[in-house]
């Protein structure tokens, strides 16, 4: 393999794995404030739709992306509202929300699929930085939505480490009533923090079928949030962790493309299916307790291996009432 | 600063939690609020502290009304509480612990705080790592750290609710003093307290509570006596030690290390026959807990040999160690020993162990309904282990014990009850003892490894001193014992 496709490859890893970072920082955004947006997989789809709907008809992307996130919002407003005020479950909210979002998309999509020439993000290559040797052609000759994808992961990182409200979403996730006890409004942002999340999920969705996986068809992105909400787990709850998660799935996703043309024989299923299996025996390897021991022998490599797993917020998916 | 309370009202449904309570707190004293689970002492500090709404009364300050609607609120009038288990986030550092709440700005001031962190702790004598974790701390630690931020955020007025449970005696020492150079340098500090101990040694005065009302006042000097009368509206009589004649050796460890991760504790020799009471001290963590689980069968000892009844068991499971008359109570009432979620008769039928396919649930309550009675828990047999207090929830691990046992091990028996309930769990288990069980508890509290063992097996940094006879121990030679002194570590 020459230098030239390995640089193409990673180019398109971190194009491809765009639209899953979006979700993933997005759920771990809500998740770290204590809310779990179960609904991730329905929520892509329809926003994935409706962005497609939205740019098909009138052919501005703004506006597109504009309604997914829109999409994303409304979805995890319900999801906030029916855990913060009227305290159900948010699993079971989350689970049915999926299946609707599914089917809904399905239902309003029907005008859309499969239409010739789609509309896309169009490429911006940055002047001067895209012609730094490798580097260039890597990071700085993709499209806006890449650019976005990495400027939210610094972005958020930034806010829940190196900022007072990140460390109080931190303190709101972990034990609400001690976030309570320093002055938070503990469930307001709660309900903020899901908001923000979803609509980074509608963006996701917007950007697969505008720009990743173009057009629309049934059912066009489904497993993608499922992936992302295990990723979330991979990550420890962190969004550079997070992030790490969405490319090495980007990366098994390209690796699996390549090996389908190297061995003709195997069935595609397999390849197809590959970086899903792959993604299980990472979160074992991640949550399994005799590694954990393993790595636990020596300090060093204890620092490394904590550094890189995370425990859930202490109240994920729990409700706050004050006295 | 100077607090009054001027007729305070809280009402939980039908429960008067605080019925008209008036006191007055001079600034630069330690002010203790006594009274037994219950009496609404909790109730009343959370109204100060904003976390509860009061239905009537009037706060004043300084002579000045005030109205805290939250936490945050009070603490920027200056009234800070410091809650018996730490208000505080375990996952985070001890730097962002301090700083997490703070209303200056967007940028978190780490070096700022990092400082300010190292002032207060050479002002202490405390000393902590800014970038350790908090769930690496002991509760004691926790209490400290909560007292500087609580300082740095401007408290003037400092609650602590029951600080001394759950902390060692070395951290109780350090705290009282801290409390007293506070309160010297002109700090009001409220002590919420059910310890008659505690309030003698630390408070100039003493507010009781019964039942949500006020029931007297006294000043130093005072004597304990007069508390118990005010707590209880009587005295209560501590039963003398009854002596019994030993049976048979129920119990034999020889040899046995025990140990997990991060502690080892080897050589531990004890023989303990039918009768006996043995009380395992140490500061919590140094192998107590390790020690009470591999006598019950629930962890095995990395090394030697584990006799019940004159068999050996090691690398036996819990119920064949419970066939033996061994029982566990673990100090995690709701946690380990209970089921949240299952009521009172699902836990007998449990416990019963019973080989029948199907319940008879008629049968069952009503044999509930009569454990219910002859342990006096306040509850049904629908009633669900997590609705009980903490009281109750012991009786009821009591109540499902066998008739008939070779030994109990307690972790914490009496840990968080009120005086009452801990005088009848130990009546029940002298009765288990005259009956010719053998008693083996782990205790934080001093006074009750004293009153009720036989003899004493201290744990400190890894080793086992040998068991000694409680009657010939001094509380100073426990002391040093606990605090690593004659077991040949820092000697």
């Amino acid at each position: 393999m020459d230098t030239n496709l390995i640089i193409l490859t990673l180019a398109s890893v971190l194009a491809d794995s765009a639209p899953l970072v979006f979700a993933v920082i997005g759920e771990t955004l809500g998740e770290k404030a204590g809310v779990t947006n179960l609904s991730l997989d329905g929520s892509i789809v329809l926003a994935a739709m409706v962005g497609f709907a939205i740019a098909f008809t009138t052919s501005n992307l703004y506006l597109a992306f504009l309604a997914a996130m829109l999409v994303g919002a409304l979805v995890a407003a319900l999801i906030a509202f029916s855990s913060i005020v009227l305290k159900l479950d948010q699993i079971a909210v989350g689970f049915v929300l999926t299946i609707l979002c599914t089917d809904l998309s399905t239902f309003f999509g029907n005008p859309f699929v499969r239409k010739p020439n789609p509309p896309a993000v169009p490429g911006l290559a940055i002047p001067l930085l895209k012609d730094i040797p490798i580097i260039g052609k890597i990071f700085f000759d993709q499209n806006v939505v890449v650019y976005l994808s990495l400027v939210l992961i610094a972005a958020a990182w930034w806010w829940i480490y190196k900022t007072q409200p990140g460390l109080r979403l931190q303190g709101i996730g972990e034990r609400p009533a001690a976030a309570f006890a320093r002055g938070a409004n503990v469930n307001w942002q709660r309900f903020v923090y899901t908001l923000v999340g979803g609509s980074l999920v509608g963006f996701a969705g917007a950007s697969y079928s505008l720009f990743v996986k173009l057009g629309w068809s049934y059912h066009h992105t489904t497993g993608i949030g499922w992936i992302a909400l295990a990723i979330v787990i991979f990550g420890g709850w962190h969004p550079i962790r997070g992030a790490v998660g969405a490319y090495i799935f980007g990366g098994l996703q390209s690796v699996s493309s390549f090996a389908q043309s190297a061995f003709p024989n195997v069935p595609t299923q397999v390849f197809q299916t590959a970086p899903f299996a792959l993604m299980i025996l990472a979160l074992l390897l991640v949550g399994n307790e005799q590694i954990d021991r393993f790595f636990s022998g020596s300090p060093v490599s204890r620092r490394i291996w904590q550094s890189l797993r995370g425990a859930p917020p202490g109240a994920l998916s729990t409700t706050f009432e004050q006295e | 600063m100077r607090l009054e309370l001027k007729g305070i009202h809280k009402r939980f449904g039908s429960v008067h939690a605080n019925d008209d309570i008036s006191v007055t707190i001079e600034a630069g004293t330690i002010h203790g609020l006594l009274g037994e689970n219950g009496a609404g002492k909790s109730t009343l500090m959370k109204v100060l502290s904003g976390f509860i709404h009061r239905d009537a009364g009037e706060i004043l300050l300084d002579g000045a009304p005030v109205e805290f609607k939250t936490p945050a609120e009070a603490i920027r009038a200056g009234v800070g509480m410091l809650h018996q288990d730490p208000l505080d986030f375990p996952p985070l550092r001890v730097l962002d612990n301090f700083l997490l709440g703070r209303a200056d700005g967007l940028w978190l001031k780490r070096a700022q705080a990092r400082a300010n962190l190292r002032k207060f702790c050479h002002q202490f004598g405390f000393a902590f790592d800014p970038d350790a974790f908090v769930s690496s701390l002991t509760v004691g630690e926790r209490q400290q750290l909560e007292i500087m931020r609580l300082l740095s955020l401007g408290a003037k007025i400092l609650i602590f609710d029951e600080p001394t449970t759950g902390i060692s005696l070395p951290q109780k020492i350090k705290l009282f003093d801290t409390l007293r150079s506070l309160a010297q340098q002109g700090m009001t500090i409220i002590f919420v307290t059910h310890k008659l101990q505690d309030a003698e040694d630390l408070c100039r005065k003493v507010t009781v509570l019964r039942l949500g009302r006020v029931t007297g006042e006294v000043a130093r000097p005072f004597t304990a006596d007069q508390l118990v009368r005010l707590m209880f509206g009587q005295s209560l009589e501590t039963q003398a030690r009854e002596s019994i004649a030993l049976g048979e050796a129920v119990l034999e460890l020889r040899e046995v290390c025990i140990g997990d991760y991060r502690l080892r504790v080897p050589d531990i020799n004890l023989q303990v026959r039918a009768g006996e009471v043995i009380g395992l001290a140490g500061i919590e963590g140094s192998g107590q807990r390790l020690c009470l689980r591999a006598c019950a069968g629930l962890d095995q000892p990395l090394a030697g040999e584990i006799r019940i009844a004159g068999e050996r068991m090691n690398r036996q499971p819990y119920n064949k160690f419970q066939d033996r008359g061994v029982a566990y109570l673990p100090a995690g009432r709701l946690e380990e020993g209970l089921v949240p979620g299952l009521n009172l008769t699902e836990h007998l039928i449990l416990a019963e162990r019973s080989n029948e396919f199907f319940v008879n649930w008629k049968a069952a309550s009503s044999h509930a309904q009569s454990r219910i009675n002859e342990y006096s828990i306040r509850g049904m047999p629908a009633s669900r282990v997590e609705a009980l207090s903490g009281g109750n929830q012991q009786r009821a691990l009591l109540a499902l014990l066998q008739p008939n046992l070779r030994l109990v091990l307690l972790e914490h028996p009496t840990r968080g009850l009120d005086i009452e309930s801990s005088l009848w769990v130990w009546r029940q288990l002298l009765e288990r003892r005259r009956r010719g069980a053998a008693i083996l508890f782990s205790s934080a509290d001093l006074d009750e490894i004293f009153e009720y063992s036989d003899r004493i097996l201290v744990f400190s940094g890894g080793r086992v001193a040998k068991a000694l006879r409680a009657k010939e121990t001094s509380v100073q030679q426990l002391g040093e014992l606990i605090g690593g002194k004659g077991l040949g570590i820092g000697d």
